[in-house]
């Protein structure tokens, strides 16, 4: 799953959208899973900037080895914090892939975006993660 | 939503440059990774099984790099709280072992005043204990 060419020709394809529905429990296992103090992310009631990693959505046709990726940078921005009890529709996309030369060789790197909506298509979050495919 | 209130510095004391308190965090243990593959969904078994780990040629389990960006928005939420936030970005520089201790360092970048209220552009990083930045990057929180 390596190869640029056939790794560009995925680009722009994206999931279908999910309804993901934020859990207390999940904001809480979530928080004390990184040892994070803030009292509302104990509570559960808003989540961690990070949280949206529990957001896992595949984009048909990518697969990865695991043994055989790093995660080079991850981006998040927020409209507003995201909250227990929030229904978010979520979707990600494969937004580029292209070759760099690195310390390892040439290496592929791989945008992958997500965005969360509320119910109404309001925009809450997104996520941007560069994935690099030794 | 009163976490806003409890927070670790006060804006309008602050410049361009300005170093802000530091977080530093517990020890990263293999417990811990567990427990962050559990609630994360990250099962990439490089992190929580050293067999696997060997196999591709580490020397051990390593931690996620999303664990130390965690870190990071849990720094954050401590510095302004955590309806603050608007855009969290970083890169994932080093390899963090279990046994190593993070340390969550800003500073001041950029500050403007909107509508919405003092805006303010961090650069920060998580530095391990030999002083080596493992994840290090960019926010931006606005404050009222």
């Amino acid at each position: 799953m390596s190869d640029v060419s056939v790794l560009r020709e995925l680009i722009g394809r994206q999931s279908d959208e999910v309804l993901v529905e934020v859990e207390r429990g999940a904001i809480r296992k979530f928080a004390e899973a990184v040892g994070d103090t803030t009292e509302a992310c104990i509570r559960g009631d808003i989540a961690p900037p990070t949280f949206p990693t529990t957001i896992r959505i595949p984009i048909p046709g990518l697969t990865f080895d695991l043994a055989r990726v790093l995660h080079g940078g991850q981006e998040y921005r927020f409209e507003r914090p995201i909250l227990a009890g929030d229904r978010l529709r979520c979707r990600t996309r494969l937004r580029d892939v292209y070759q760099r030369e690195g310390r390892l060789g040439a290496m592929t790197f791989l945008i992958i975006e997500l965005e969360g909506r509320s119910e109404d298509g309001e925009p809450v979050f997104s996520g941007r993660s560069t994935v690099i495919v030794r | 939503m009163s976490d806003t209130l409890t927070t670790h510095l006060s804006p309008r004391e602050l410049s361009v440059g300005s170093a802000l308190p530091e977080l530093r965090k517990e020890a990263i243990t293999k417990l811990q990774l567990v427990k962050y593959a559990g609630a994360s969904g990250d099962y990439n078994l490089i992190h929580t099984d050293d067999e696997t780990a060997r196999r591709v040629g580490l020397d051990g389990v390593i931690a996620h790099g999303m664990l130390s960006m965690a870190f990071l928005g849990e720094y954050l939420c401590w510095l302004t709280g955590p309806t603050s936030i608007r855009r969290l970005t970083v890169r994932f520089a080093e390899m963090v072992r279990p046994g190593d201790v993070l340390t969550c360092r800003a500073r001041v970048k950029a500050l403007e005043q909107d509508a919405g209220g003092q805006r303010m552009t961090l650069e920060l990083w998580a530095e391990d204990q030999r002083a080596q930045q493992v994840t290090f990057g960019e926010a931006e929180v606005v404050t009222s």
